[in-house]
């Protein structure tokens, strides 16, 4: 199993450990719903240096990443990242991730740590651009910085202003002594901060540095197991529930990272102008649960004739709204919001509700 | 990690803990750490005669959902209640406010085939 350079300060600090991707990642330190309320009130600290990263360089970096990526690579200017996913050949999604413009000829790729080898492999496969690929993955640490004090919690430890960082922009420079850090105004949970990247061995200085700047914040160390409730608060998909090699861009309502514009030429283009203008099938939903259960992968979504609409890909207890909140692919014309459906949680017909998301 | 010398215990993580022909049932407190924050209990067998290792609910934890399991054979008489406002319970106090049933025991000799608090201590490697 690989772990990551804060493997022992999480274990240190008495971190449920389990396997994650290949990863010995922290799951959760004081409790999951005390780390997910603790990033909503103030602030909390993630390592997610298990994700993958990608360099693109040369002249044919922004021809390679416009045929792979639904988004629009083309409006990125130096300092900006965008969402986007890449559509599989065959009317799925290989993977989503962050794309980071540095210049015009050098894009840094931030990609799930399930699907990292998966992803190489397909963008090599891709690359008939003559761009220059470098899979840098166990180089990089990346921790996160979450919540609505994280600002002010690493503006104690750089020069540079951060509330100028607008988000899904970027910034490299020096955090707690470190020169050339990746300060990203991105993240996972809804809650504001920031996503930092940063040499292996720098990672354990500046985790420090920002635990001990946070302490006045309140700030806590939290895990996969809240950055999991944060995110489906927020309805972002998961790669590997809500999406997939089997899930359609529309399907889980990316569309609007999907981008038809400028005649740009890129994988599944013609699949997904079709499907567009016909009509997806099913769509990704979000919902709450009427009193108590708590929707899980796997469970069936039916309609009050009994009748099976779709199924959940998400779930859990939402720690804000105190109710089992959901996300799940569901018949298109049985997917409205406001449509009153249920869940079958151990047999019974459990009511909800189809919302829109974000849930919180 | 707190495993009480005077408790029997299952190889499902419940413990029980005899008082004439009565029990209490609950989960360990290795069971609460494994599960992480209790959300929610259902138990809605209170009257129903259960075998040993028969569901008598289902215990809801942020991450997962687990089944609980008889310990032994028995009448379910009692559900603690406390339990629907308060499921943290189980984490903060798994032995003792976070009970979750009491049984009226069918056979009393069933309950001496249940893992002694070493049998359970080597069992979770404690």
């Amino acid at each position: 199993m690989k772990v990551t350079a804060l493997n022992g300060i999480h274990k240190r600090s008495g971190a449920k450990m389990v396997e994650f991707a290949g990863f010995e990642m922290p799951v959760e330190y004081s409790g999951i719903i005390d780390e997910h309320m603790t990033v909503r009130r103030s602030a909390g600290i993630f390592d997610v240096s298990h994700m993958g990263e990608f360099w693109i360089r040369g002249s044919g970096a922004l021809d390679l990443i416009n045929q792979i990526s639904s988004n629009d690579p083309s409006v990125l200017k130096s300092g900006m990242a965008q969402y986007t996913c890449m559509p599989n050949g065959r009317g799925g999604i290989v993977d989503d991730l962050l794309v980071y413009c540095f210049d015009a000829e050098k894009y840094l790729l931030v990609v799930n740590a399930s699907n990292t080898e998966k992803d190489r492999e397909w963008i090599l496969s891709h690359n008939s651009f003559n761009a220059v690929f470098d899979d840098v993955s166990s180089e990089i640490s990346q921790i996160a910085v979450q919540g609505p004090d994280a600002v002010k919690v690493l503006q104690k430890l750089t020069d540079i202003n951060l509330s100028g960082v607008r988000s899904y922009h970027f910034i490299t420079g020096a955090i707690a002594g470190i020169d050339d850090v990746v300060i990203s105004a991105t993240g996972y949970t809804g809650a504001g901060g920031f996503e930092l990247y940063i040499k292996n061995r720098d990672a354990v200085s500046v985790w420090e540095a920002i635990a001990n700047a946070g302490m006045q914040y309140g700030i806590k160390p939290a895990g996969l197991g809240a950055r999991d409730t944060l995110r489906l608060e927020m309805g972002y998909c998961l790669y590997g529930n809500d999406i997939d090699d089997t899930t359609s861009p529309l399907e889980a309502g990316l569309g609007w990272i999907t981008k038809f514009n400028n005649d740009r030429k890129f994988v599944d283009r013609h699949f997904l102008e079709m499907q567009k203008s016909e009509g997806v099938k099913r769509k990704l939903r979000g919902f709450i649960i009427e009193g108590k259960g708590i929707p899980r992968k796997g469970y069936n979504i039916i309609n009050s004739d009994g009748e099976i609409t779709g199924r959940v890909t998400s779930g859990t207890i939402s720690p804000v709204l105190k109710k089992g909140i959901g996300m799940g692919y569901i018949a298109a014309d049985h997917s409205s919001t406001g449509t009153k459906i249920f869940i079958e949680i151990r047999k019974k017909a459990i009511p909800a509700e189809i919302v829109k998301m974000p849930f919180v | 990690m707190n495993i009480p010398v005077d408790l029997k215990y299952t190889e499902d993580h419940e413990w029980l803990r005899r008082d004439g022909d009565e029990a209490i049932v609950g989960i360990t407190d290795f069971a609460q750490g494994e599960l992480g924050d209790v959300v929610f209990i259902e138990i809605e067998t209170k009257g129903e005669k259960l075998s040993k290792g028969d569901i008598f609910g289902t215990v809801e934890a942020v991450k997962t959902v687990s089944d609980l399991f008889m310990p032994v054979s028995g009448e379910v008489i009692e559900v603690n209640e406390a339990l629907n406002d308060k499921p943290e319970l189980v984490n903060k106090d798994p032995y003792g406010e976070g009970w979750m049933i009491k049984i009226k025991v069918s056979d009393p000799k069933e309950a001496d085939n249940l893992l002694s608090a070493d049998d359970y201590k080597k069992m979770v490697n404690a």
